[in-house]
């Protein structure tokens, strides 16, 4: 079983989200990476665009399948991952540090109190593995 | 939970990941399955297709009844041990299935044909055979193990110690006999290898000796994949019960030189080529960012078309497909893509073949 961070936040569709004042950077978590397979191609939103909470943002493409990024809150792009889009094998790599997705602006602070902590995040995850 | 091959336990050992595939519990991969892909292009790897459905025909009358089955003609198979690959059509012309039979006497011939369409099969093979002095035995108590890869041939000795020379000397599309043990040279992958059909036990014991000759497990994934570059179609998705060959890019299966033989499905066939056929299967590189997926829709100056296979191709590190198009001779089209039409080339098929791009996409 591989670590869940325990300093960031998470949502019920596997983004985690590390606060840094009232900016956030987001990605998809080791358990989404892996059930994902091995990334191939990357979409990722202008900077500059603004999106609202459970909004999609971004497409993480495998060699499997697509899969809908959604945004964890209100917020405005302030950067996105350039790397990701000669490397996005740098997600199934490392996906909390290198393979992360956007950088947002927040505008909706108490947004912040529904995303999950670590460990109710490895309940999600527990809870999926038993279905 | 699904139906399990006699390997299913190593799987696990090898960290498979198992999905559902057609009722069975299948490797999807053993961890990365671009890896696995490379794998088959750059090294060997082994699969297990036992899965796949083995069907032994025998009796006087197996030729002519095979002549009349299938769509391509058993008559080409002059020597024992030679397969042969073809669609098996309905009585419009639409494909059943796609398999190969191999001959391995005049009254002995089997079929390798697909897992999901197992049950069809069966029924339309033993009501079909009903006029005809044979029997149709299914062979489930066999295990089928793929190994493929560029440096396949440097195995040959460790893998089948017993009879190396034989299998070095052995030609493209012949099969091996020797009791149940069934090695053939074919395959899936575009690359060399070899399709092993044997007992559960030799196939595990085979299993072994090719991990411990470095041979690394491949799963589906990577198989799908592999096929898609190799240019070769997946029953249900390139094609089905409503496609005739023609359509399906598998014309060249059609073997109709000699025109006293009837098979199913040829009278609808040959109405249809004289009426005209409308759709073409084609393979298409995607020139801007994306990736290609099934039942995107594409645009041509003809008119609309499909993808029925669409992925990304690891060899190539673009996106590649098969689309199925309105006939015309466009070597350009367009494929929407999350309401957006990007640029895609349209090619003819095989994308890679022996490790190696055989296709342009600079022009």
């Amino acid at each position: 079983m591989n670590a869940i961070p325990e300093e960031l936040k998470y949502t019920q569709t596997h983004e985690w989200v590390r606060v840094e004042g009232n900016e956030v950077i987001i990605g998809i978590t080791h358990h989404a990476q892996e059930l994902l397979g091995d990334m191939v191609y990357v979409e990722l939103p202008e900077t500059g665009s603004c999106f609202s909470i459970e909004e999609d943002c971004a497409v993480v493409e495998s060699v499997k399948a697509a899969s809908d990024i959604y945004a964890p809150l209100d917020g405005e792009i302030i950067a996105v991952n350039d790397n990701l889009a000669d490397s996005p094998e740098l997600i199934n790599q490392s996906p909390y540090e290198e393979g992360w997705l956007i950088r947002m602006k927040i505008t909706a602070t108490e947004q912040l109190d529904n995303l999950l902590d670590a460990n109710t995040y490895q309940d999600v995850i527990a809870s999926e593995d038993s279905k | 939970m699904g139906k399990r091959t006699a390997l299913y336990d190593l799987h696990l050992q090898s960290k498979a990941k198992i999905i559902d595939f057609g009722g069975w519990d299948m490797p999807l991969h053993y961890g990365s399955q671009v890896n696995e892909h490379h794998q088959i292009r750059q090294h060997t790897g082994i699969f297990d297709v036992s899965h796949m459905t083995i069907i032994d025909l025998r009796g006087e009358q197996v030729s002519p009844f095979l002549r009349y089955l299938l769509a391509n003609d058993i008559a080409k198979l002059k020597q024992s041990g030679k397969a042969l690959y073809s669609c098996m059509l309905n009585h419009q012309g639409g494909i059943i299935d796609d398999l190969i039979v191999y001959y391995i006497s005049p009254q002995w011939f089997r079929l390798v044909v697909n897992a999901s369409t197992r049950e069809k099969d069966l029924a339309w093979i033993q009501q079909q055979a009903s006029p005809y002095t044979l029997t149709v035995t299914e062979r489930p108590e066999l295990a089928m193990l793929a190994i493929q890869g560029s440096q396949v041939r440097q195995h040959i000795t460790s893998l089948f110690p017993n009879n190396t020379d034989t299998i070095i000397a052995l030609g493209k599309f012949f099969a091996h006999i020797e009791g149940d043990y069934f090695i053939a040279r074919t395959g899936y992958t575009g690359e060399e290898g070899f399709e092993v059909i044997c007992s559960a036990e030799q196939a595990k014991s085979l299993w072994h000796t090719a991990l411990q000759s470095d041979i690394k497990p491949c799963g589906l994934g990577a198989r799908d994949t592999l096929r898609l570059e190799a240019g070769m179609n997946l029953y249900g998705s390139d094609m089905d019960e409503n496609t005739l060959p023609w359509e399906s890019a598998l014309g060249w299966t059609v073997a109709l030189q000699d025109q006293n033989r009837d098979f199913i499905g040829k009278t609808a066939l040959l109405a249809a080529k004289e009426k005209g056929i409308s759709q073409r299967l084609v393979g298409l590189v995607l020139l801007d960012k994306g990736v290609l997926r099934n039942h995107q829709k594409v645009f041509t100056s003809s008119g609309e078309g499909e993808i029925t296979s669409g992925s990304f191709s690891p060899t190539l590190a673009y996106s590649i497909a098969f689309a199925r198009i309105p006939a015309g001779n466009e070597q350009h089209c367009e494929v929407e893509i999350r309401n957006r039409r990007l640029r895609a080339k349209i090619i003819s098929p095989p994308f890679v073949r022996n490790g190696a791009a055989c296709i342009d996409i600079t022009t």
